[in-house]
């Protein structure tokens, strides 16, 4: 009777907490959250802001963008100019403050249209015999390009345009997702509770959906924030080389391509952009740093 | 062993195979008529199909694919259409800088990143650990060309310690060329780095758990021997294996590199072919750089059973 645990008769007695106890309680809502995840909590904030910046640019006390003043070229930033103007009189800081608008659509774009197409073409890889060899053979062939030559000989193809950049990203960045989709659902295919469900005669599309799908989730949405970011570094370096977005249009590589011819007498044409960009880099890859330790420690060990 | 060995060269052909294909599709689909351009403004339709036969440009895709890669095989990349020079020249004529480039870069990285990556799993959690796992993070985001402009303008321009631009062949003289190097080679290594850094800290970090290890350090192995000797050498295969599938990477920034500090190599190249739609040298070059990852790895396959003599074919 002394053993039993305190189900019935008396009720136990509440523990008596030391007064140093409520310092160690974790905090509840998003405080809790942004401590307990600050990598995340610093990338979004810096994240929401350049969204911000991008969606608000008209009224962020920008100039026309594309607005010529020959009489103004290449002046130095000052209290008129906050980064100066280009050879061709353009307000830099206008253009690159509209330039976040390229890089984000870009990065966001080719990171949705990545992961669902590499998604459905890993699931079917992934569940399809026949179809795994060849389509793997395929990603290997695209996967031994070098990524940013696959996308520059697509752009080659085409005219610029942000559309057709978004495109050539996305193919390029296509056969990475699809191997680890594959990676995830033939592991999966495995677990025990999988072979349940076809042993009870689970229709196969049942399958994907209820089990093999919510457990892709977790790696995809981090793969994703890399393929973001990967994708906003190809923008640039494609629109810098003048394979890109089209020079009306300022993103952050044409400003720098621009000022590239300037760059020994006026780097800063060449720095703003530059300085941008590594900031909306860093921030996309600190959210999935923070991502991936949060939603799957076992890959946080890892790398 | 044997039998791997030619089984994992003839695993290869399928994946050029696929290169191959992707490439030639790239000009087949390529807009414009090459046989319109040749005939000129005069031609009338009749001229230009006269011309698109005698060209062979009127035969199926399947038959100009199987010649072109017969061409390729016996060394044939075609002409530029700008220059009108065999693309095979041209590249021989721009190699060397990359070549120069990307080995220098790779060099300097490895030494650079292995010991990085060793003493941050050694010293895992201190102060060290965190700054070079925060490195790590900035040498994955800042992009290539951001760090290109930074050195060059501060090492180049603020300190005149080494040259802005350009490249000096090797013919010159070893400093001269290594000079001109530095700069671009550490510039485009920094990603390199992070990638290789990360890696060998994270090996590493498990490999200093093993029963092995602690042998090592009960027998009284010094802490240098016991990490780059015990450790590292079992760390190997990992390592060596992220520093092929990151060369993809490098080729891709060796092309915004040279672009950035005015080096004549192929990624020169192929920047000028994109603006001029020369087909053919994008062609070749991809060819080329495709070729080179993919027959990299497969040495770094086959290069396994060195570092580690338990995996046997």
């Amino acid at each position: 009777m002394s053993t039993t645990f305190p189900s019935g008769g008396a009720p136990a007695a509440a523990p008596v907490m030391p007064d140093v106890m409520p310092t160690r309680i974790a905090r509840k809502g998003i405080t809790g959250y942004i401590f307990r995840n600050p990598t995340i909590a610093i990338g979004g904030f810096l994240l929401l802001l350049l969204i911000f910046v991008a969606v608000f640019a008209p009224f962020l006390w920008t100039k026309d963008p594309t607005a010529l003043a020959p009489a103004m070229r290449t002046r130095a930033p000052s209290e008129r100019w906050w980064f100066g103007t280009d050879m061709l009189g353009r307000d830099v800081y206008s253009r690159v403050l509209y330039g976040t608008r390229v890089s984000l659509i870009v990065g966001f774009g080719v990171a949705f249209f990545a992961s669902v197409i590499g998604l459905t073409i890993g699931l079917i890889s992934g569940f399809v015999r026949w179809a795994d060899s060849i389509i793997m053979r395929v990603m290997d062939g695209l996967m031994s390009i070098p990524s940013i030559l696959l996308a520059i000989a697509l752009m080659a193809l085409t005219r610029g345009s942000v559309g057709n950049v978004i495109l050539a990203i996305t193919v390029a960045e296509i056969p990475r997702v699809s191997r680890l989709v594959r990676g995830v659902v033939l592991s999966l295919r495995e677990q025990p509770y999988v072979e349940a469900a076809i042993a009870s005669g689970t229709r196969t599309p049942v399958i994907i959906w209820r089990h093999i799908l919510p457990n892709t989730l977790a790696p995809m949405i981090v793969q994703a924030t890399y393929i973001c970011a990967s994708a906003m570094i190809a923008e640039a370096i494609l629109s810098f080389i003048g394979a890109g977005t089209p020079p009306i249009i300022p993103s952050w590589g044409n400003i720098m391509a621009e000022g590239r011819a300037l760059w020994q007498v006026k780097p800063y044409i060449v720095f703003f952009p530059a300085i941008f960009l590594s900031i909306t880099v860093l921030a996309v890859n600190l959210v999935g740093d923070g991502l991936r330790d949060s939603l799957d420690p076992r890959l946080a060990k890892r790398v | 062993m044997f039998a791997y060995i030619v089984r994992r060269i003839l695993a290869t052909i399928p994946v050029m195979a696929i290169v191959a294909l992707f490439v030639f599709s790239l000009l087949y689909i390529a807009p414009g008529d090459p046989a319109a351009v040749i005939a000129g403004d005069q031609a009338t339709p009749a001229d230009v199909e006269r011309i698109r036969a005698s060209l062979g440009l009127d035969r199926p895709f399947v038959v100009r694919f199987g010649e072109w890669v017969f061409r390729i095989i016996q060394g044939d990349l075609g002409l530029s259409i700008f220059t009108n020079l065999p693309v095979t020249r041209m590249i021989a004529q721009r190699i060397e800088p990359t070549l120069s480039l990307m080995v220098v870069t790779l060099v300097l990285a490895i030494t650079i990143a292995v010991p990085m990556g060793v003493v941050a799993a050694w010293k895992s959690g201190s102060l060290i650990d965190r700054m070079v796992m925060g490195f790590a993070v900035l040498g994955f985001s800042v992009p290539v060309f951001v760090v290109g402009y930074l050195l060059a303008y501060v090492f180049a321009l603020e300190l005149d310690w080494l040259p802005v631009q350009g490249y000096t062949p090797i013919s010159n003289g070893l400093w001269p060329w290594f000079q001109n190097l530095i700069l671009p080679a550490v510039a485009l290594g920094g990603v390199y780095i992070a990638l290789i850094a990360r890696i060998t800290r994270a090996t590493m970090m498990e490999i200093l758990q093993q029963d092995y290890i602690r042998t090592a350090r009960a027998k009284g192995a010094g802490q240098t021997t016991i990490l780059f000797l015990h450790a590292l050498k079992n760390a190997a295969v990992p390592i060596v294996t992220i520093i092929g599938i990151g060369l993809a990477g490098l080729i891709g920034g060796a092309v915004v590199t040279e672009s950035v500090f005015a080096i004549p190599g192929l990624g020169r190249l192929t920047v000028d072919a994109i603006l001029r739609r020369d087909y053919p040298v994008i062609q070749g070059v991809i060819l080329l750089f495709s070729f080179v990852y993919v027959l990299v790895n497969l040495l770094i396959d086959l290069s396994y059973t060195l570092f580690d003599p338990r995996i046997r074919y």
